[in-house]
């Protein structure tokens, strides 16, 4: 029952006609990769995933990460043999650079790729997911030599890479962390102090792990400013590639968590024994913006799990409704039983989890497209990409982590008390997805990241650009027979979110928390209305598809843009009186009076 | 080792098929994929051909709309070529004129030392193919292969059977049809379906393999269907709640269907 179908279809549908492929596979950069290569390559990943990942989920809940006591960490059944496949498929090296073996694809292959495997098993992905992070920063700011020697291994799978920023004082606010370096004079760092919380900092998959770990080096400024990245391996890599000496990092514990069982979550503890040697990457007191190549792309995969989950626990809600019968539908024969999906408000429950679905995987897949062709383009227009690469990663993170935990919520109620027992699997779902509206920067800081570093882009006109697609959207629905109302909708959410803009816009200088107090509601109107301008091109294009629809795929893609435009946009609007509200009322009770 | 293994690429068995009413067939007019039960046949021929150490494995394949989503499955797990015969002369093809328009295929090609081919296909399960094409080929057939192993000019095949297996030995050329689930197959990898990309399609219509429009399709079956029905539903099962003695009700529940 809860077995995995790829959602193929949907995902080329976003590709090509929300996202974008042809333009980003236009770039000189990809020459060689057509749609065609894209579309083979997901076929066969879809189908790795649903056969090979899948069927580990369950295990993963049911069997949590294990620490030995001599600190090894013992993954749940299935895991290394899927993991040692994932490998041998070559599938983590599909996005990178040729030059370190990769495949040389764009970041939006490997978006659905991580959809795919995380639909499968999140606890699983998480770890292909920070590695892929780990390269991304490495390619970024690693010497020659360091990438000669990591990234080849971390391409194909064979070493994972791990993100260690949080320390039991240091979790959002990141510059008060205390690990230290010191200089060994050969080129090499001592690296002690405590890391908590870190995904997959010990595990059975792999022979090696890559550590990349914020610390202080001697005299460093206070705050993210001192801050320096060091890449401290598990075991030291001797010169002709093979493993030399554990290295002084072991992990102390692991966690017993609400959901992610399977992803062992560690604390690692660094130079109990005279320091661990670790390496300085770039230049020292650049850790932060280092981290952050590492950390923007593990956000826009995070928001992706919000997707990927509700996607997974969709598809199982989807089965159960067709099979649990209740009450006597409207129009059904008397005396008889019906499915539950023939009921009124199970079908909002379904079309609800749908048309967010749709959304979410408009919003992600276009950021990541705005990543690519940040790269590949030149001069102005690269720099108008990655503005829009920037103004969407808190939005896919915060927006569709939120609204994932809201769908898997929706697809447990569909469940009725199966869904609280968990017998059926979907509870899974609902628990696991809960990590991603903290992890990567919690929700709330992403909302602060939105109004005090995004929205203040170039003045604000870089949402006012997106408002203007938005509107030019909203009028060509307007225009079309079946989304007049959509159109409609859209384009009043719009013109309240540029009101909403302006206000933080007018408000924040005179008084910071007007714009922190607006940012979390502002996140949400923000985000879906950037979704509907995205739904809304995608019900375009969906319609010229109206010929040539023999399934009815397309009119479904476009029922279910219209539902949202109707019916769920003008939550949206609706949220600009808390957006405008002002700090007042949040400050204007003590704490006692709080209690 | 040259081994030419028949595939046949069928509508997703996940998405629920819809038969035709008028023609009494499945609708074929969707995306196709490599069928299951023929990844095994591809698993080992790719097998043979490595513990041989030379030769290759080449794909023949009669699809509908010069199909070729399931050929590139079989080709990003290693086969080196196909040959595709797609025609809209061919719609309405009984298996043995499938078994003809493949053999001819097949005869096209020089050295061949082995066909392997699936037991049945998943979507039509008429199971009569591979020995017919042995037959127009004029070439020993074995069916319901679990091993092969090739030795020389010879090849030892486990067939098996409803009490274990039979040890068959057989001179090559010859055709063997596999039975599915005997092998792990490979999952494609990442350069290899990008390598699929390069590999050789040959594409062969009805009259290129010698074949006109009389002798093949609707107009050449031998063979009509009458008529169809659904499968009728399954029925739930009998919950047997375990008290300890429930092992009683298995044996009995397993007398009466007399297969103990
Ligand atoms: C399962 C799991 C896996 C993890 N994996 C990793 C990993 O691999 N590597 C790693 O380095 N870390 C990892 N983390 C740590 C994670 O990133 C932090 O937990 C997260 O950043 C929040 O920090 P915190 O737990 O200290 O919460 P706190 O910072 O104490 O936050 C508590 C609450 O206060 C709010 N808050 C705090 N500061 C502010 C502010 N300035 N403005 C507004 N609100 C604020 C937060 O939004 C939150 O609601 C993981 C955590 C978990 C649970």
């Amino acid at each position: 029952m809860d077995e995995y179908r790829p959602p193929l279809t949907d995902i080329l549908f976003v590709l090509r006609e929300v996202a974008g492929l042809d333009e980003v596979l236009a770039a000189p950069a990809f020459e060689g990769i057509d749609d065609d290569s894209v579309e083979m390559v997901l076929t066969e990943v879809g189908r790795f995933m649903a056969e090979v990942v899948a069927p580990t989920n369950r295990a993963g809940d049911q069997h949590p990460t294990v620490r030995n006591p001599d600190g090894t960490v013992t993954t749940a059944p299935g895991f290394k043999a899927a993991y040692d496949q994932y490998v041998a498929s070559g599938f983590g090296a599909v996005p990178f650079d040729p030059r370190w073996g990769g495949g040389g694809f764009p970041w939006i292959s490997a978006i659905a790729i991580q959809e795919l495997m995380t639909s499968a098993n999140m606890a699983f992905a998480l770890c292909p997911l920070l590695t892929q992070g780990a390269i991304d920063a490495l390619e970024h700011h690693g010497s020659e030599e360091q990438k000669d020697v990591y990234l080849p291994k971390m391409l194909t799978g064979e070493w994972t890479g791990t993100m260690n920023l949080t320390e039991p004082q240091a979790g959002s606010d990141v510059g008060a962390l205390t690990s230290k370096a010191e200089p060994v004079g050969d080129g090499s760092w001592k690296i002690t102090g405590q890391k908590i919380f870190i995904t997959y900092g010990e595990q059975d998959l792999t022979e090696n792990i890559v550590h990349l770990v914020l610390a202080r080096t001697p005299g460093a400024a206070p705050g993210t400013r001192g801050i320096s990245m060091f890449l401290v391996p598990k075991f030291l890599v001797n010169a002709d590639g093979s493993l030399g000496q554990r290295n002084d990092v072991t992990c102390v514990s692991i966690e017993h968590k609400l959901g992610i069982h399977g992803s062992p979550t560690c604390v690692l503890s660094y130079g109990d024994n005279g320091g661990a040697i670790g390496w300085l990457i770039g230049e020292e007191g650049d850790g932060m913006r280092n981290m952050f190549t590492m950390m923007n792309n593990a956000r826009l995969s995070v928001g992706l799990q919000g997707l990927a989950v509700a996607e997974r626990a969709y598809q199982q809600a989807l089965a159960y409704a067709q099979e649990r019968r209740q009450g006597t539908a409207v129009g059904a024969e008397r005396g008889t039983s019906s499915p539950i999906i023939d009921h009124a408000d199970v079908r909002r429950l379904l079309m609800t989890q749908r048309a967010w679905i749709d959304a979410m995987r408009c919003l992600v897949y276009a950021n990541a497209a705005a990543i690519d062709r940040s790269k590949t383009l030149a001069g102005a227009e690269a720099e108008a990409a990655r503005e829009v690469a920037e103004l969407y990663t808190p939005l896919s993170k915060g927006l569709c982590t939120d609204v994932g935990n809201e769908m898997t919520s929706l697809a447990v109620q569909i469940h009725g008390g199966m869904g609280f027992v968990e017998e059926t699997g979907i509870a899974q779902h609902y628990r696991d997805i809960r990590i991603a509206a903290i992890y990567e920067g919690t929700n709330g800081i992403q909302a602060a990241d939105l109004v005090g570093r995004k929205l203040p882009m170039r003045g604000g006109a870089v949402v006012g650009e997106q408002l203007d697609l938005v509107d030019a959207v909203a009028a060509q629905l307007a225009a079309t027979e079946d989304l007049k109302g959509f159109g409609q909708q859209l384009e009043a959410a719009s013109a309240a979110t540029r009101r909403a803009t302006q206000w933080v816009l007018t408000n924040a200088p005179t008084n910071p928390n007007n714009a922190l107090a607006a940012s979390s509601p502002y996140l949400r109107m923000l985000g879906t209305v950037v979704c509907g301008g995205l739904l809304g091109r995608a019900a375009l294009a969906a319609g010229a598809h109206a010929d040539a629809d023999p399934n009815g795929f397309y009119a479904a893609k476009r029922v279910s843009a219209r539902f949202f435009g109707e019916q769920i946009l003008p939550l949206a609007t609706a949220l600009e009186p808390a957006v405008t509200a002002g700090p007042d009322d949040l400050f204007a009770l003590t704490p006692a009076q709080l209690g | 080792m040259n081994v030419v293994v028949c595939v046949k690429q069928i509508p997703d068995p996940a998405d629920p098929g819809a038969l035709d009413p008028g023609t009494k067939t499945l609708k074929r007019d969707v995306k196709l994929i490599l069928d299951e039960s023929d990844t095994y046949g591809v698993e080992m021929a790719l097998q043979l051909v490595d513990k041989a150490g030379e030769g290759s494995v080449h794909l023949v394949s009669m699809a509908p709309n010069n199909e070729r989503s399931g050929l590139a499955t079989a080709l990003a797990m290693g086969a080196a070529s196909a040959t595709l015969i797609s025609d809209p002369a061919l719609l309405g093809s009984d298996a043995l004129t499938t078994a003809k328009l493949l053999a001819a295929a097949i005869g096209e090609r020089d050295g061949v030392d082995l066909v392997i081919s699936g037991s049945e296909s998943s979507d039509g399960y008429t199971g009569t193919v591979p020995t017919q094409i042995a037959a127009v080929l004029d070439l020993p057939s074995i069916t319901a292969a679990k091993a092969i192993t090739v030795d020389g000019g010879q090849v030892q095949i486990q067939r098996q059977t409803n009490a274990g297996y039979d040890d068959v030995t057989c001179s090559l050329p010859c055709v063997v049809s596999v039975t599915a689930g005997v092998v792990e197959p490979r999952y494609p990898s990442f350069k290899g379906i990008m390598a699929a990309k390069s590999k050789p399609v040959d594409e062969r219509t009805a009259a290129d393999l010698g074949f006109d429009a009389g002798q093949v399709g609707w107009a050449g079956a031998g063979q009509e269907i009458v008529d169809i029905a659904a499968a009728p539903a399954r029925s739930a099962g009998e919950v047997v709640e375990d008290d300890g003695e429930s092992y009683t009700k298995v044996i009995e529940f397993l007398e009466n269907l007399k297969v103990i």
